[in-house]
């Protein structure tokens, strides 16, 4: 490795630092004031829309471009200071896409991330042959490490770039989009072998553009959009779908992804923002955004309700997710406890009123759930996905909570204000227009709709 | 096996080809000299220095200032003495004019087309061909004042003036410059060239200095022949004189390119991946651009716009020693020499002298087409 006295910093300082950095192109500011720090061990996600600026900010701290103002530090030196080479040795980088138009072999370009840190003549010494051999095996690059690059496929090649990025061995790493054309198995594999880097000590930061990639393996989470950070913190705290669906247009849903338990984020369209008092709208899916961005309706601008959902099953909390991601604010039971609609509700922060599976329904459950429903603006029933009522009596593991005596959730359904059943096939735009159809929030006489 | 080693060997391999085409070049001619004939004239031809001597200078050495270099040839080779004079005195100075072309021309254009990323790039695309023959066809159309005496202090009066080949030779190397700082200058803003803007500036300039030949032909009367004879690229009249100076500038310039040659691999990534990589980008490619612009003119100065050359010989050496610039610069060069030797054989060997540059085109491109119809060439 170099011995350059230069990069002998102190272990202290963050060995990426972004100080209100603001960068625009001929077309107008990019991205302003953005600022934060890569410690040591820590992977960072960069996320945002398209276009928010991810690349640039990276580009801007490998310094291709020259922000307009801010500071880039890089293990506590000022990037604008550091050569070419010095900042070679302290950041590695892989890029999105790549031109490679000369048919070099992949071992070739692997062993060209050594290029800092040899001289003109030098030839590959031990630690050069080691770095390669390790960052091809990391990488699974070894198996065609003797085949052209132009002949390998896009996947292949991105883990070619990650491969002479890793043989660099810089203490920092930059990837964009490190994942975007990888399949499954390598794009797990991809995440893993990052997490390994940053627990190993090294500092990571990632533009990603999915999410849950971005929630499962970061330590921290930038949120770039409308030309600067939105939210910044651990992915827990920052992709709620309150944040995912300002920074994103979108109306978002965050639970959890059973099989990780991260947060696993589902983006909407934006339904809900269409203006719901204009009947003579021809209910077809328009983009809310007219490019008028800065007077972004908040949650609350979005005619949200309190809803109470009826209902059980897979069915029932995909309807609640999409009531959540449009901003509404839910209640769900009487619930058997472990149902899918009890975590959704849970995880939106809802109040789930839950009862043993397979036991009755004591009468306490059973009004805590009614007084639910009788402060909600609307109550949904789901219907079963066979047509049937969640609320019909007698069928096990039906709407209430088991299947002894009759249905608890007749007397939820009963304190209700107003009901709208849906069925399990009716459309994003019929169940959020059934909702509002009323318009306001007074307490309205009890009604009795469905909608398939 | 290290790049550097294959380098050395491949080089080796193509320079002892050179030595090949050199020696049976200089064979052939009017008159027919065995080719061991030949290289003992070359051998007897050949002098070593032996020491420094002060005072009057003897026979035997060079003089500069009373400070004399005392060199003796090693070899004595019975060889008679017209094939001496013909060897010695008229074709090596063409062959290695020849040599030494060919190798800048090849070089400069293996390194524009790693630098461009662009299979059609050669020397003359940053304007720098067309810049010498605006020069030169100038010089040819307008020749000034082909003597002045300037009285230089200590020394006394010297006559600077120019021959008439020197004066084609100077205003074409000089033209060729402008040209290319011109091109350089269009196209770099804010301290950045991006190489798109860099090709299309070269191709605008090319096409305005098309416009001046075109104009300068159409003035040029009685002298339009040369400019014909120039412009087609020509070896005929060579002196040692040239080849001193041709020898002079291009070997510094290729040392200076080799140095570069990591680089120019590494900028095959992309110029963001390359300053990724610790390589000053634009610094870089300043001196790439530069060094391949006096290459190049060091080459047109004396031979004209001898085309083909820098365009396939490194494609043909490319599909043979592959990519790595560290290996397919000096080989491409070496090849591009025996290239243009042998070209300019062909141009000398007939009835009439041809323009070398018809012979290479006329040989190289069916020899190039040959390659891409045999090999598939997907990427470059």
């Amino acid at each position: 490795m170099s011995s350059d006295p230069s990069s002998d910093t102190s272990d202290t300082d963050p060995l990426i630092e972004v100080r209100d950095l603001s960068v625009s192109f001929e077309t107008g500011p990019v991205v302003s004031g953005v600022d934060f720090d890569v410690e040591r061990g820590s992977l960072v996600g960069l996320v945002g829309p398209n276009g928010a600026g991810k690349t640039t900010v990276i580009r801007a701290i490998k310094g291709t471009i020259t922000p307009d103002s801010g500071e880039i530090r890089l293990d506590g030196d000022d990037a604008a200071d550091l050569s070419a080479r010095e900042v070679s040795r302290r950041v590695a980088s892989v890029p999105q896409a790549t031109e490679l138009a000369f048919d070099f072999r992949v071992r070739h370009v692997v062993e060209m991330g050594r290029t800092p840190h040899l001289g003109r003549f030098d030839g590959h010494g031990p630690d050069d042959e080691r770095a390669v051999r390790e960052a091809m095996d990391a990488t699974g690059v070894t198996r065609f490490a003797d085949r052209s690059i132009t002949a390998v496929s896009g996947g292949e090649r991105q883990r070619v770039l990650l491969a002479r990025a890793l043989a660099q061995e810089t203490p920092a790493l930059l990837l964009d989009e490190p994942t975007e054309s990888l399949d499954v198995n390598h794009a797990v594999r991809t995440g893993k072998l990052i997490r390994e880097i940053a627990d190993g000590g090294r500092a990571a930061l990632a533009a990603i553009h999915d999410l849950d990639l971005a929630a499962r393996y970061c330590d921290e989470v930038v949120v770039l959009a409308k030309g600067g950070v939105h939210a910044a913190g651990p992915p827990a705290e920052v992709l709620t779908a309150d944040a995912v669906g300002s920074a994103f247009d979108a109306e978002a849903f965050v639970g959890r992804n059973p099989a990780t338990g991260s947060p696993a984020i589902t983006a909407f369209d934006a339904l809900a923002r269409d203006d719901p008092s204009d009947p003579s709208e021809p209910p077809v899916t328009v983009p809310s955004d007219d490019g008028d961005t800065t007077d972004e309706p908040s949650v609350t601008d979005r005619d949200a309700r309190r809803v109470h959902v009826v209902g059980t099953g897979r069915t029932a909390a995909r309807i609640a997710a999409r009531l959540v991601a449009a901003g509404h604010e839910l209640s769900a039971g009487v619930v058997p406890a472990g149902d899918v609609l009890a975590g959704v509700v849970a995880d939106a922060g809802g109040r789930v009123v839950t009862a043993p599976p397979f036991e009755s329904v004591v009468p306490s459950t059973r009004e805590a759930a009614g007084d639910l429903a009788g402060e909600a603006d609307v109550t949904i029933v789901v219907d079963r996905d066979d047509g049937s009522e969640g609320t019909e009596s007698g069928r096990t593991g039906s709407g209430g909570a088991g299947n002894k005596g009759p249905d608890p959730n007749e007397g939820v359904i009963a304190s209700a204000e107003r009901v709208v059943h849906v069925g399990a096939d009716a459309s994003e735009r019929q169940l959020l227009d059934a909702v509002r159809t009323d318009g306001s929030y007074g307490p309205e006489p009890s009604v009795d709709e469905r909608i398939e | 096996m290290s790049a550097w080693v294959r380098s050395a060997a491949w080089s080796t391999g193509l320079a002892a080809m050179l030595a090949v085409v050199v020696v049976v070049s200089a064979a052939i001619g009017p008159v027919r000299i065995p080719p061991a004939e030949v290289v003992k004239a070359v051998l007897n031809a050949l002098v070593v220095p032996v020491g420094i001597e002060t005072g009057s200078p003897s026979a035997g050495s060079l003089s500069v200032s009373g400070v004399s270099l005392a060199y003796r040839s090693p070899f004595a080779f019975p060889v008679e003495g017209v094939h001496q004079q013909i060897v010695v005195g008229v074709r090596l100075p063409r062959i290695l004019l020849a040599a030494l072309v060919g190798f800048a021309l090849a070089a400069a254009g293996t390194v524009m087309q790693g630098f461009f990323r662009n299979p059609m790039a050669d020397p003359s695309i940053i304007g720098v061909s067309s810049g010498a023959a605006v020069g030169a066809v100038a010089f040819i159309v307008f020749p000034v004042a082909l003597s002045t005496t300037v009285a230089f202090p200590l020394v006394g009066a010297v006559d600077v003036g120019l021959s008439y080949g020197a004066g084609v030779s100077l205003f074409a190397f000089v033209g060729a410059l402008i040209a290319a700082f011109g091109v350089y200058a269009i196209a770099t803003q804010h301290g950045r060239t991006p190489v798109a803007t860099l090709l299309l500036a070269g191709v605008a300039v090319q096409t305005f200095l098309g416009a001046v030949i075109s104009y300068l032909q159409l003035q040029a009367g009685e002298s339009l022949r040369r400019i014909v004879a120039w412009l087609m690229g020509h070896l005929s009249g060579a002196s040692w004189s040239e080849v001193a100076v041709t020898a002079a500038v291009v070997p510094p310039l290729f040392i200076l390119l080799l140095v570069y040659t990591r680089d120019l691999n590494v900028m095959l990534l992309g110029e963001e991946e390359a300053q990724g990589l610790g390589i000053e980008v634009e610094r870089t490619k300043r001196i790439l651009l530069g060094a391949s612009a006096l290459i190049t003119a060091a080459g047109v100065a004396f031979a004209g716009v001898i085309g083909f050359v820098g365009l396939i010989v490194p494609h043909m050496l490319r599909l043979v020693v592959g990519p790595d610039h560290r290996v397919l610069l000096p080989t491409a060069a070496l090849a591009g020499s025996s290239f243009l030797v042998a070209a300019d054989t062909v141009a000398r060997s007939g009835t009439a002298e041809l323009p070398v540059g018809i012979v290479t085109a006329a040989v190289g491109a069916p020899f190039f087409i040959y390659l891409l119809m045999s090999r598939e060439v997907h990427e470059l």
